[in-house]
């Protein structure tokens, strides 16, 4: 049974279709990402998804509720992390566990037996009575995540949970994830940290301009869609072998910048191209960003 | 959600409202002296200083007469710096309601919140100025324990107004329009510096369209030991200006935040 099914799913804002007929299914226990350039149409799929906009067609359920009109029973259910952090400032730390766990309508008992635990996750237990201005950007991030459990949630939303964080916060978030997952926890993750949907999601849809555009998991995504390796290489004559003798050694050749990219199934040929000139290169096995890049183009999206 | 629905009431906004209680509880001695502070000085002030060169007004000193306004406009002052600013602040600035608003909640609950939280708060504000004119001795007759109930109708009244205005502000500074057009004149026409009956005739016939008259209306008399003249026009009047008020602010937060 679907934690969450969405079938032909529609928004559009002034004449602009922003989700324009996307349909996915998730199952319990599963880590789905969603990937996509700025503006693709993500956060607000998930806004839909949680009843928080009405849609302009298509069908959602979650928790096997209608939504938008049983939104709020099934948000019972469900946890977000919200893209920009939304904590109350005006609390402490285990303010913002009491004030958040009363909107469900947790008795305040059980709400505060739960705080010790959340707080141990969030790894924030020395900081109970810390106002929110005191904590750094990973830990209020920490502090979001484990407020999203004060109702036990059977699935969790979470938009770009690691944005704007240093690699030690990054990592320690990503362990917290894979502990929710071992214990049956759903995720619905949107994110553009490619390693990030890698390490964590095992099934994954990139979205474009309000569509899906492709969807499997990592490993899938790439086999499918691009050649096995990839080299990169930098100096003053790349473009002009790039344009000459490149061509015939890889499969495709890609400018950007001052780089050019190719992509091959056999690298061998390249690589010794590559060994006769003065040009700097990396060898590399192709992954999901080439994925990214090749189906969503590498011009910048605001 | 259809977007001209009447808003939905349900006992939801109680965790709401006690978000903004405990908030308030950390302030709370500051927040009402800070409250007092301004409509005392008025009543000093204008009451005993200017009031001191000022004949009697209906039997009574001119410092009693202005107390019993400055009851009626601070309490629309402290509902209306709440629902404008502290609810913008967490409408906007804080995204206090969004994360609300991930939770089982919805911004019917949450607009229902800040209605009943502001009018709390500045019911709170009004009885702490009516205790202090009590202990002045400005009022001493037993028809002004009726405005303990009257002060939660004023507070309703001018927080519903507010919202509707905070639904549609972009920043602060678009509550500038609102105390210049609205709020000065309100206070200025509606009685409570000066029985309404002073005014020309057309600007008569304005305060009486205007909500605070008719608090000033009710709360007056009782203060100075009178019965009330029309009571029931007068809290329908208001009951109306918040329900009014109430709606326009729950139809255009929808349209604000739930496109």
């Amino acid at each position: 049974m679907a934690v969450l099914a969405v079938s032909d799913l529609r928004k559009s804002y002034g004449g602009q279709e922003v989700v324009a007929g996307v349909s996915f299914g998730i199952a319990p226990g599963e880590c789905f990402g969603l990937l996509g350039p700025n503006g693709a149409g993500k956060t607000t799929t998930l806004r839909l998804c949680l009843g928080l906009v009405d849609p302009d067609g298509g069908s959602i359920e979650l928790m096997q509720r209608p939504i938008p009109g049983e939104a709020r029973p099934a948000r019972l259910r469900v946890g977000v992390v919200p893209q920009m952090d939304n904590l109350d400032p005006d609390f402490t730390v285990e303010e913002n566990f009491l004030v958040y766990g009363r909107y469900f309508g947790i008795p305040e008992r059980a709400i505060r037996e739960r705080i010790p635990g959340l707080l141990e996750f969030a790894g924030l237990a020395a900081r109970a009575a810390s106002r929110i201005q005191t904590l750094s950007g990973g830990m209020k991030r920490r502090l979001t995540l484990a407020r999203a459990l004060i109702n036990d949630p059977d699935l969790i939303f979470m938009d770009e949970p690691t944005t704007g964080l240093d690699p030690q916060a990054r990592h320690l978030i990503w362990e917290r994830l894979k502990q929710l997952l071992a214990q049956g926890k759903t995720i619905v993750l949107t994110t553009h940290f490619m390693e990030e949907a890698e390490r964590l999601c095992a099934r994954l849809a990139i979205m474009d301009r309000g569509r899906f555009i492709t969807e499997g998991s990592p490993r899938e995504l790439i086999s499918r869609h691009i050649e096995p390796h990839v080299v990169e290489v930098h100096g003053d004559e790349v473009m002009d072998w790039a344009d000459g003798e490149a061509r015939g050694l890889a499969a495709r050749v890609e400018k950007s910048g001052e780089t050019v990219f190719c992509y091959a199934k056999d690298p061998t040929p390249l690589l010794a191209s590559l060994s006769r000139r003065e040009l700097r290169y990396l060898h590399r096995p192709a992954d999901l960003e080439d994925v990214f890049l090749k189906l969503t183009g590498r011009e910048l999206r605001d | 959600m259809r977007p001209y629905a009447l808003p939905s009431m349900s006992l939801r906004f109680v965790p709401v409202w006690r978000r903004n209680l405990l908030v308030w509880r950390k302030l709370a001695g500051a927040s009402i002296l800070g409250n007092l502070a301004d409509p005392l000085i008025y009543v000093v002030g204008l009451g005993y200083g200017l009031g001191s060169m000022l004949p009697q007004i209906g039997g009574v000193p001119y410092v009693a007469f202005l107390a019993a306004g400055m009851v009626c406009s601070s309490t629309m002052f402290s509902a209306t710096f709440e629902a404008l600013y502290s609810a913008f602040s967490r409408m906007h600035v804080q995204r206090t309601w969004d994360g609300i608003m991930m939770a089982p909640i919805d911004l019917d609950d949450v607009v229902l919140a800040e209605l009943v939280w502001a009018a709390s708060k500045s019911a709170l504000s009004g009885t702490a100025i009516l205790a202090v004119i009590w202990l002045l001795g400005l009022s001493s007759s037993l028809l002004s324990l009726w405005v303990l109930a009257l002060v939660p109708l004023i507070g309703l009244t001018f927080s519903a107004l507010a919202l509707a205005v905070t639904a549609v502000a972009k920043s602060y500074d678009f509550f500038t329009y609102y105390f210049t057009l609205i709020m000065t004149p309100l206070n200025l026409l509606c009685g409570v510096f000066f029985p309404v009956e002073q005014l020309p005739a057309p600007f008569q016939a304005v305060a009486w369209v205007l909500p605070l008259t008719h608090a000033t209306a009710v709360v007056r008399p009782l203060m100075l030991g009178q019965v009330p003249l029309h009571v029931v026009v007068h809290v329908l009047v208001l009951l109306a200006y918040a329900a009014a008020g109430f709606y326009a602010a729950s139809v255009l937060f929808r349209r604000r935040l739930l496109k």
